[in-house]
């Protein structure tokens, strides 16, 4: 059963991913900012990550680049969850290493028609 | 930024998102308690990126939640406040007082609107055209001032949503609109820099982002030792570099100036895009960047990951600047429980307190050389069961701070209506106190602070006339003091006149001497009805207000005590038991019954002397105690105990203090101090006059808890 990490600092927003993911057949860890998820992803490797981009502590790009410094997840798809879908925002996305973008608010149908398209 | 009405998707779903309301509520609720109290204590002068910061996540994360809840109303004004605050944390705006007032005032009508939700009564919540409106002008009053290009924000509002492209060739030339004529020249100083690599981090970004346009390093005379300067060509407004710079400097560190004339040698950017009117063009909802690691192929599987590793260590050398110190710790540290399994926690407890009571009574009379091991094992429950009473008593318990935080807004407000400044002082608000009664004292307190301000606290003028400091102080604190925990409430403003007070109380046809001391004639002001506001003010003075008060906290067995000097101001302190499910209490026999006394109330005991008692009238009978004439409470009349021992009399007397009058209680004997678990007998049996509660003693035997002061309001009829 592929594992996804699921980082959003908004407890409700982590909770419908989570059950979304998990009624379609995933198994999902959750993480409540970047830091958080970046100690997880030290014990365990993923099959992907979703992160939100707006977070304390540590924000979905700095979350990214860290991983991406990470042996385990240099190939690891990593979407980003945001609000912010300027273009330079997702250019930094893409510059920081992540996969692709999901413009925030999605509905749960979209988040695993694109999850899919990434894990087979 | 402005997609809260861009594509969802959210028609056609076969998820309930329902069942994520209440978490959702709750979240809000707490990010816009947050907010409040993070824009209460917001100095417009000093204030730092974290706090804006932390203020803007508020927002952002209420609207993120309210649009993915399809909450549009709520989503809709959190998203003005966000832009509002988005231009504040990037110093675009400077913070005004006008500005944390409608941002105060969104927060409230988003929350009046979360609550609709939450009851189902929507399209019942507050307009908040007005709020929207006025936040717009806010956003728009400096824009001027700054130079933005329009992100044409309102177009993608109401831009109809495509659908959405699967895989993107490439996701910066995919969103391409040639507009050749948005071309900026830009002189582009960072200082002071820590380490000059940063400069070279934010120039390697227009190498790493195609379109992003043309960068140069100059030397300008002035430059000093600690600063970069670059020219830069570009189509991306300030605020979107500034964004992009920020994952390298701080915003404070980079300042961006227009060349007014094209940079000698500078090439026109040869594929610029125009990423922004791109974006209102074609809002889309998701995408992939072409080559990312573990992007999707059409038609292949993998990735050859070899190159994209590559750029992705070369990325992330550029290392992650943006972690953010203000650390809100990860909520993961608590759990939230229904308050009803709590309280059946404690019931249980209590229950097994009761049980080892009785057991270790009836050990008692075991022969500790015979039964040394069941009595070890019996001392050890004995101390087990305290240890595990305290820590559950423990979990009820919640830091003053709740209540406190509510009294900023509410005094600013206040203050503004009256025209007076006030600043607000808290002290211990780390105190903790059972969560039962945190709610209960809330309303009283929140009567005593607006009262401080109200007729405490004199106008700026009146107080530069007395030599006072033009803004007055009301402090707010709490303590532990033994098993209690007080409340002081203090301010420096006016205080009490006493002959006011004593005319007042006259006029109002109440029988009073000037030989009362100044504590009794405080005491006055809790007489129902009576203010001492000249002109009843719509904020505390409807003459409705003290005696509540005092009723509030002497049901919860507390006390409520008034210092004041004329023209100094005053100070009401409120002392509370610290739980009202275990009290400390003095056990008294009457007969064959066990009565228990609040130890908080007694005050001291002494043997009957015949001839302190004297007799006035039919049958009240007075003590002469140090001096203090008291009446004397006989409990055998009281509660009518049987007397089957006809010899023994009562001859113990306690002396019980309440309201700050006292009595005596006439009693058999004392039998004891103990803790009792306080079993509330309204709601097991029904109100009985004169009783608090009951408990059940060591042996099973149920004995009442006396209320000390209706006994004393009775005694003094």
């Amino acid at each position: 059963m592929p594992v996804i990490l699921a980082v959003d600092d908004s407890p409700s927003m982590r909770k419908m991913v989570s059950f979304t993911l998990t009624g379609a057949g995933y198994q999902v860890v959750e993480a409540v900012d970047g830091v958080d998820a970046f100690e997880k992803a030290q014990s365990q490797s993923f099959d992907l990550v979703l992160t939100d981009q707006n977070m304390p502590r540590l924000d979905g790009l700095g979350l990214t680049r860290k991983l991406r410094d990470h042996p385990l997840f240099k190939t690891t798809p990593i979407l980003m969850l945001t609000t912010e879908s300027s273009d330079l925002m997702k250019q930094a996305g893409r510059a920081a290493g992540a996969t692709g973008w999901l413009v925030k608010p999605f509905d749960p149908t979209r988040l695993i028609e694109v999850i899919k398209k990434v894990i087979r | 930024m402005a997609e809260v009405h861009q594509d969802s998707g959210g028609s056609g779903s076969d998820f309930d998102l329902s069942q994520f309301y209440q978490i959702f509520f709750e979240e809000a609720g707490e990010n816009l308690d947050l907010m409040e109290q993070m824009l209460l204590s917001l100095n417009l002068e000093t204030a730092d990126d974290e706090e804006l910061n932390g203020i803007f996540r508020c927002a952002h994360s209420i609207k993120g939640g309210a649009a993915t809840f399809g909450f549009s109303d709520v989503a809709e004004l959190t998203h003005q406040m966000e832009s509002l605050l988005d231009k504040l944390r990037r110093h675009e705006l400077k913070p005004s007082s006008a500005m944390v007032d409608v941002l105060l005032e969104s927060a409230d009508a988003s929350r009046a609107l979360l609550a609709c939700h939450q009851t189902g009564n929507v399209g019942q919540g507050p307009a908040t055209v007005d709020l929207v409106g006025r936040i717009r002008s806010l956003v728009a009053g400096d824009a001027a001032g700054v130079v933005v290009p329009s992100k044409a924000v309102e177009a993608v509002v109401s831009h109809p949503s495509p659908v959405a492209v699967d895989v993107l060739p490439d996701a910066t030339l995919s969103q391409v609109a040639a507009t050749a004529d948005g071309r900026r020249y830009l002189l582009i100083r960072l200082g002071k820099l820590d380490h000059l690599a940063q400069a070279d981090a934010v120039a390697e970004l227009f190498r790493d982002i195609p379109g992003l346009g043309e960068i140069k390093s100059v030397t300008p005379p002035d430059l000093a030792p600690d600063e970069r300067v670059f020219e830069v060509v570009t189509t991306s407004s300030n605020e979107d570099l500034l964004d992009l710079f920020a994952f390298h400097v701080a915003r404070e560190q980079v300042s961006i100036s227009e060349l007014d004339q094209t940079p000698v040698n500078a090439a026109p950017p040869q594929n610029a895009p125009v990423a922004v009117a791109a974006e209102t063009a074609t809002p889309i909802a998701y995408g992939f960047f072409d080559g990312a690691p573990g992007a999707p192929q059409p038609g292949a599987a993998g990735q050859p990951p070899a190159k994209h590793a590559v750029d992705a260590a070369r990325n992330s050398a550029t290392a992650p600047r943006t972690s953010n110190a203000s650390a809100a710790p990860p909520e993961a540290a608590t759990i939230r429980v229904a308050i009803s399994k709590v309280d059946q926690l404690i019931n249980l407890v209590g229950e097994l307190v009761i049980t080892q009571a009785m057991l270790a009574q009836n050990s008692r009379a075991l022969d500790p050389a015979v039964y040394q091991q069941l009595l070890t094992g019996l001392s050890d429950l004995d101390r087990n069961t305290r240890d595990l009473q305290e820590s559950v008593m423990s979990i009820r318990m919640i830091p003053m701070s709740i209540v406190f935080s509510r009294f900023p807004r509410m005094l600013r407000d206040l203050a503004n209506k009256l025209g007076k400044k006030v600043d607000f002082v808290t002290q211990g608000e780390a105190t903790e106190l059972d969560k039962g009664l945190v709610e209960k004292i809330t309303d009283p307190l929140t009567h005593l602070v607006r009262n401080s301000c109200d007729h405490g606290i004199e106008m700026p003028e009146d107080r530069i006339r007395a030599g006072k400091p033009e803004t007055g102080t009301i402090t707010l604190s709490a303590a532990h003091q033994g098993g209690s925990i007080v409340i002081e409430v203090r301010d420096d403003g006016k205080g009490m006149s006493r002959e006011k007070i004593l005319a007042k109380a006259r006029e109002r046809g109440m029988d009073v001497s000037d030989q009362l001391s100044d504590a009794e004639v405080w005491q006055l002001i809790f007489a129902p009805g009576f203010s001492t506001a000249e002109v009843v003010t719509d904020v505390s003075g409807r003459g409705v207000g003290m005696d509540v008060v005092k009723r509030n906290i002497t049901s919860l067995n507390g006390t409520v005590e008034i210092e004041s000097v004329e023209g100094y101001g005053m100070k009401v302190s409120v002392r509370l038991p610290l739980t009202l499910a275990i009290m400390d209490g003095m056990s008294v026999g009457v007969g064959n019954e066990v009565y228990i006394l609040p130890l908080s109330s007694v005050v001291e005991s002494f043997q009957v002397r015949s001839n302190a008692v004297s007799t006035v009238g039919q049958d009240s009978r007075l003590v002469k105690v140090r001096d203090e004439y008291m009446p004397v409470i006989e409990l055998e009349k009281v509660f009518l105990v049987p007397r089957f021992d006809t010899e023994k009399t009562s001859d113990m007397m306690v002396v019980i203090e309440a309201d700050g009058s006292r009595a005596v209680l006439l009693v058999d004997e004392l039998l004891g101090q103990q803790q009792v678990v306080v079993k509330n007998l309204e709601s097991n049996y029904k109100k009985v006059p004169n009783v608090s509660g009951a408990t059940i003693l060591g042996d099973g035997k149920v004995a009442l808890i006396l209320d000390t002061g209706a006994l004393v309001r009775r005694s003094r009829h």
